[in-house]
């Protein structure tokens, strides 16, 4: 049984007594341990097939099951709770809460979680260390880069031991080298055995990935378009830039 | 998620609007600071009340007034005989429940003066000696007027301190304490030698003031002027100052000496200001009045023109002062409380939306509707409760400033149950400001919320 099982998954959104598919009839599996990226021009409904898959929306037709958990008719408690266990999220602007420092941002999805005090100082360490942030524990969002920003979203976004983590144009906000430090991160934590979902409309990053879904309105495209997949530099003998993760 | 991670964040994000969460509860303050000073200066006037009543004789003293006969007895209204001695012989002779009786015959518009100096009493009365179990008097120095004294009118008086103070001079004043004993004084002209005097009545307020006042240090002489008197009246509440200003003379040297003019068939005018009388027990207070007034409508020839003045009158009187201060002042207090809770849920829901992104990142890490519900209701609540504190801490300055500014008698009290309330309805008013926007926070969708720019 797949991790991510979609059948016939729609999204209908009302505009003014139009129905606008935002998602039309999707299924899709994703095996566990899978490294895959979500691609699509804007507008396609990437982002909203990213938030079905990540529990933070409800799909307006069709079934869903994560992990063997049916959570398209979850309630929103329900939906919270395999939020918070089950997944990881990390955003195109980090999303760290500005008031906390370091250490408390990566504590935040414990205290959810109902974990005490040392063991979650003891795990919050570990997955900073992880993203080799231990010496900026005290620091506020604000007073770190923004690739320190991500590392410290990716240590939040493990620190449940997630099995999905989904990522939303993770690089996004960076410049090509921290986006390419981060990118490894990933590739490392999928070498490590997790599921890795990337969101992205950005040809090198989804070159990385082993497998590309391409979304193309509201539907999955039966044939990926190779310049956004990056595939076409493949074919040109040149590889996608990309440090091998130590 | 844990009460006490809630309540620590929810103090970081008072912390980090440090200006704008004073400003919030600032409403909160005065509200509380209101309310626990309100009730501290109504618990003041309700102790200086309780005190006087107390100066003014306890609760078993009862005061025969005047009354205007019945609307039946309207044909017989010149017949009506007033109060007389014959009323206070009778009461003596048959009405056992009865333990004392103190007539009193008032001197009216009285001015006594010795060499230059003149004062008014507040009464200048002609009594029995039963009046000082009845007034609850002392008598410190010298001795009080005697059935002799009475039998042959003497010009002989007893006074109070603040009439010692009026015609010899104030012991702060003088530096030492002057007992007139032996003194000749002037009552509307007439001579008469003092021969007692009462101890100085005073409140709790001026009893420890005087304890102060001895405490402190002498004067600087260099001073020039007299001591000015802060506010209006004199020290002591109105109850010890009243009873200060007495004069007491025996009841036939009043009439003897004061009524001649008023004379009615011959016979100089007999009527007594107030019958003051005891009952022997307060619980049977009803039917002790019963048998005094059966009593009396036999002496009055059944017309009924008397009433009886209770002290416990005065107690629903007194009590019923108190309760509508409460409750004026508890109005105030509720609409400033009011006013701080309505300005607590505004700067609520301008901070949820503020924090529509970072409610939406929680909620995808997976906080539940109730985790995001509760902390925003425990920051309207700590910010409520920061406001109390500092209220309760506000209310000792408010009651300072208002005793300076409206001074009485009674020194505000500031009771623990003024706190605890005005803690309560504020962690009430955090509580219900805070319902609302906990509420839309709780309500706010992950993904909306994490769109939102």
């Amino acid at each position: 049984m797949a991790l991510l099982e979609l059948r016939n998954v729609s999204k209908i959104y009302h505009l003014g007594g139009e129905e606008i598919r935002a998602l039309d009839d999707i299924s899709l599996d994703i095996e566990g341990g899978e490294f895959c990226s979500i691609i699509g021009p804007s507008g396609s409904g990437k982002s909203t097939l990213m938030h079905i898959l990540g529990c933070l929306d409800s799909p307006s037709l069709g079934s869903i099951r994560l992990d063997g958990i049916e959570v398209a008719r979850a309630s929103q408690r329900e939906l919270a709770h395999v939020r918070n266990r089950k997944i990881g999220f990390v955003f195109q602007f980090f999303n760290l809460l500005p008031k906390l420092n370091v250490v408390q941002n990566v504590e935040l999805p414990m205290i959810y979680a109902g974990i005490g005090g040392s063991e979650r100082r003891q795990r919050a360490l570990k997955a900073l260390e992880m993203v080799e942030l231990t010496n900026r524990l005290k620091n506020r969002p604000s007073q770190l880069s923004g690739g320190q920003q991500q590392r410290v979203a990716i240590a939040r976004a493990l620190v449940n031991d997630p099995k999905i983590i989904f990522a939303d144009e993770p690089t996004g906000n960076l410049d090509t080298h921290t986006g390419e430090i981060i990118l490894a991160l990933f590739r490392q934590l999928s070498q490590e055995g997790r599921t890795v979902i990337l969101v992205t409309h950005n040809p090198e990053i989804a070159a990385v990935t082993p497998r590309r879904i391409e979304i193309r309105n509201g539907k999955i495209a039966d044939r990926v378009d190779e310049r956004l997949a990056g595939l076409d530099r493949l074919a040109a003998g040149q590889p996608a830039t990309l440090p091998e993760a130590n | 998620m844990n009460l006490f991670n809630t309540i620590f964040i929810g103090f970081k994000e008072i912390w980090s609007h440090k200006f704008r969460s004073l400003l919030t509860m600032f409403g909160v303050v005065l509200g509380v600071a209101s309310l626990v000073g309100m009730s501290a200066i109504i618990k003041g006037m309700e102790n200086g009340m309780r005190e006087s009543m107390v100066a003014m004789g306890g609760a078993d003293k009862v005061v025969i007034q005047n009354q205007s006969v019945p609307a039946h007895q309207d044909h017989l209204a010149d017949q009506a005989p007033g109060k007389t001695m014959r009323d206070v012989m009778a009461l003596q002779a048959s009405a056992p429940l009865i333990r004392l009786v103190s007539p009193e015959m008032e001197v009216e518009d009285v001015a006594i003066t010795r060499g230059q100096k003149m004062t008014q009493p507040t009464e200048c009365v002609g009594v029995w000696p039963a009046v000082l179990e009845m007034n609850l008097h002392t008598l410190e120095h010298g001795r009080f007027f005697n059935d002799m004294d009475d039998a042959n009118a003497s010009p002989v008086c007893v006074i109070g301190t603040g009439i010692r103070d009026d015609l010899f001079g104030r012991p702060e004043a003088v530096g030492r304490e002057i007992i007139p004993l032996g003194e000749q004084i002037l009552i509307n002209g007439q001579p008469f030698t003092i021969i007692g005097m009462f101890q100085h009545y005073m409140g709790e307020q001026e009893a420890k003031e005087r304890e102060l006042a001895k405490l402190a240090k002498p004067q600087d002489p260099s001073q020039a002027g007299p001591k000015r008197q802060r506010g209006w009246g004199r020290h002591g509440g109105w109850a010890f100052q009243r009873k200060n200003m007495t004069v007491y003379m025996p009841l036939n040297t009043a009439w003897i000496r004061f009524r001649a003019a008023g004379d009615k068939d011959g016979i100089l005018d007999p009527r007594l200001t107030d019958i003051d009388i005891k009952v022997l027990n307060v619980e049977r207070l009803e039917a002790s009045l019963q048998q005094a007034r059966n009593v009396l409508l036999q002496s009055h020839r059944g017309i009924e023109d008397f009433t009886f003045q209770t002290q416990e009158n005065q107690l629903e009187t007194i009590s019923k002062q108190i309760k509508n201060a409460r409750l004026s002042g508890g109005i105030i207090a509720g609409i400033s409380l009011l006013v701080g809770g309505i300005g607590i849920m505004n700067i609520m829901l301008a901070s949820i939306n503020e924090r529509v992104r970072e409610i939406g990142t929680c909620k995808a890490l997976g906080a539940t509707g109730l985790d995001v519900f509760v902390q925003i209701l425990v920051e309207s609540v700590v910010l409520a409760l920061l406001g109390a504190v500092a209220g309760v801490a506000a209310s000792y300055l408010l009651v300072d400033v208002l005793a300076l500014l409206s001074p009485t008698s009674n020194s505000p009290v500031i009771t623990p149950m003024a706190m605890a309330v005005g803690v309560g309805f504020s962690a009430l008013v955090g509580i219900s400001a805070g319902l609302i926007p906990a509420i839309k926070a709780a309500n706010l969708q992950p993904i909306q919320a994490l769109r939102y720019e």
